[in-house]
């Protein structure tokens, strides 16, 4: 699998989409080189808004352009976009259900060096419970590309998260993305792992690893936290014996909580994978702190073991 | 300006004041204070200044009213009947369920609003990246937003004065309604924000003050700032909270009080004068 670097695809998106559609506008709070909106910036000046460093204000500022029929991104670090600009995210934008797209870069614990003030672990779950929101995690580079399109392309306030981190590729080339849709990666018999994000190439590597010993899984990847087809959703676990969910955020809100409602009076038993009610921390680079915080294929890997073990048929 | 067109926005103000109590009724608590402090300058800007159509409220060329102060949204919800976005019989529903009249404005249920508001500071922003957008477009259509002096507290206020100015929007002309009353009592007393022209004036703005109860006062001063380029725009209203009825004036109680029966029909009387129908 070849690693790309999510921001640097979403910052080319949105000068193709600008390119295609003049009422693509952009704004930032003074991180464009690092949200990577800079190309954006360079292309188009005149759509493109520096806010400073004032997120409130700039989320209600989409909210006023989105009225005049413009596509508004907002850009800065998830934990800024979603965390500081909450009631104007709750009360500008998705109560009055406008065309704002939130994008959260630099993501969960992807921000490695700066630490917990600027990792999010719960950003998701601030944003789910939002009515009206629609809620977006791709998974690789590939994925990012298609979603930026698609959160242009609904009418609708939507959160993109995007992490911060290079991220091998998982997602087919050809896939078409309709948001809702959860994507089987690949098959398997024994257990089913639903990972969103950073942790969809861990489920991957933790189905590989898991041959060895003899136990089949099966890989979806839940790059729609909001709306999900639960239908589909549930249909991705026929014939499995167990489940178990991985994300890179909170075990409060995220996809733990997607999940387990998903499969609320299910038999089927669940294992979580996620961060437990805690906030992040520096570390020198990525893997140590996905380690720390239990979020490997290994752990996956064992969460698969102890879910099929508790599985009764 | 002429003499009818005084006379129209003095009518227009007395029957949005009779709209105002009459939508929350006698021994019913509403936020009387900082709607009725409005009514001159939104009679002034519905009734003379901003070109809209009642029949085509998103017609693209309209100017655009927006509430940051959205509590103060009975005074919207009367003049847009008034004029005719929607029927006036609309008025007694005002806080039921299901009605259009939401206890704030809510730009999906009512004809006119142009945004949603009431939670304080964001409406000035919107106003703002709304002011922008019309820029990219090469419209004339200018944006009012009205500001509470209580609300120039929020922190977002200031982010929204900061990016007005540099980004130059021309076409947004803020109004500060000066009541000097917040819910809890006199701003001076309470969270002094003053002072008020110098800060607005050192975040770049062009600022003009004017009586907010004097339909000519508002009238010149609004024209006047048709002539300001290159900078956005605030007019200071001196208001005063309660404004018209003898009992509420200045008494921040009636931010969201109740009027007794005999006061109801003290506004009838009062409001009621020269209705003619």
């Amino acid at each position: 699998m070849t690693n790309h670097n999510l921001r640097d695809v979403y910052g080319r998106t949105l000068v193709e989409l600008g390119k295609e559609n003049k009422n693509v506008v952009v704004l930032e709070a003074d991180l464009g080189k690092s949200t990577m909106t800079c190309y954006f910036e360079d292309a188009f000046p005149n759509r493109f808004f520096e806010m400073g460093i004032a997120e409130a204000n700039m989320t209600s500022f989409a909210a006023g352009l989105s009225l005049t029929g413009k596509i508004a991104f907002t850009n800065s670090f998830a934990v800024f976009a979603a965390g500081r600009s909450y009631d104007q995210i709750r009360q500008s934008i998705c109560l009055p259900k406008l065309n704002v797209k939130i994008v959260g870069s630099s993501a969960g614990l992807s921000d490695y060096g700066d630490g917990s003030t600027h990792q999010t672990v719960e950003d998701i779950a601030i944003m789910r419970a939002i009515p009206n929101m629609t809620v977006l995690v791709p998974a690789d580079a590939v994925e990012t590309a298609k979603m930026t399109r698609a959160a242009a392309a609904h009418e609708g306030p939507v959160y993109l998260r995007i992490t911060r981190s290079d991220l091998p590729d998982v997602v087919p080339e050809n896939e078409e993305i309709v948001i809702g849709k959860p994507y089987l990666l690949r098959d398997g018999s024994d257990v089913v792992v639903y990972a969103c994000g950073a942790m969809v190439s861990a489920a991957l590597e933790a189905a590989e690893a898991a041959k060895a010993q003899g136990l089949s899984l099966r890989v979806v990847n839940v790059s729609s936290l909001k709306p999900i087809d639960e239908a589909a959703l549930k249909k991705l676990a026929d014939g499995v014996k167990a489940i178990v969910t991985a994300e890179e955020h909170s075990l409060i809100g995220g996809l733990a909580s997607v999940v387990t409602y998903a499969f609320r009076g299910s038999a089927l038993p669940i294992e979580c994978i996620g961060i437990a009610d805690k906030f992040g921390q520096s570390a020198e680079n990525i893997n140590v702190l996905m380690e720390a915080y239990g979020l490997t294929a290994a752990e996956i890997l064992k969460a698969a073991v102890a879910a099929k073990r508790k599985a009764t048929v | 300006m002429n003499r009818e067109h005084i006379a129209k926005v003095e009518s227009a103000a007395r029957r949005l004041r009779w709209d105002i109590v009459e939508m929350i009724g006698p021994n019913v608590r509403g936020h009387f204070g900082g709607s009725l402090s409005l009514a001159d300058i939104v009679a002034a800007l519905y009734f003379y200044k901003m070109r809209h159509d009642p029949k085509n409220p998103a017609w693209a060329e309209r100017d655009r009213f927006l509430l940051s102060k959205g509590h103060a949204g009975l005074v919207q919800y009367a003049a847009l009947a008034e004029c005719g976005y929607y029927p006036k019989a609309e008025l007694a529903k005002l806080k039921t369920l299901g009605s259009i009249l939401q206890g704030h404005p809510d730009m999906r249920r009512m004809p006119g609003i142009e945004c949603s508001t009431g939670s304080l500071g964001q409406g000035l922003s919107i106003a703002c990246g709304m002011a922008a957008g019309l820029k990219l477009d090469g419209s004339k259509a200018q944006v009012y937003c009205v500001v509470g002096d209580g609300e120039a507290a929020e922190g977002q206020i200031w982010e929204a004065a900061n990016a007005a100015s540099h980004y130059k929007l021309d076409n947004l002309v803020g109004v500060l309604d000066r009541n000097r009353l917040q819910a809890t009592g006199a701003i001076e007393k309470r969270f002094n924000t003053n002072p008020v022209v110098e800060k607005w004036e050192s975040f770049g703005w062009h600022v003009a003050e004017c009586d907010g109860h004097d339909a000519a006062s508002l009238i010149a001063a609004f024209d006047a700032l048709d002539g300001v380029h290159g900078k956005p725009k605030m007019l200071v209203a001196r208001t005063v909270k309660g404004s018209g009825l003898p009992f509420a004036e200045n008494d921040a109680a009636f931010h969201n009080g109740a009027v007794t029966s005999e006061q109801y029909e003290q506004a009838r009387k009062l409001f009621c004068a020269d209705a003619v129908h």
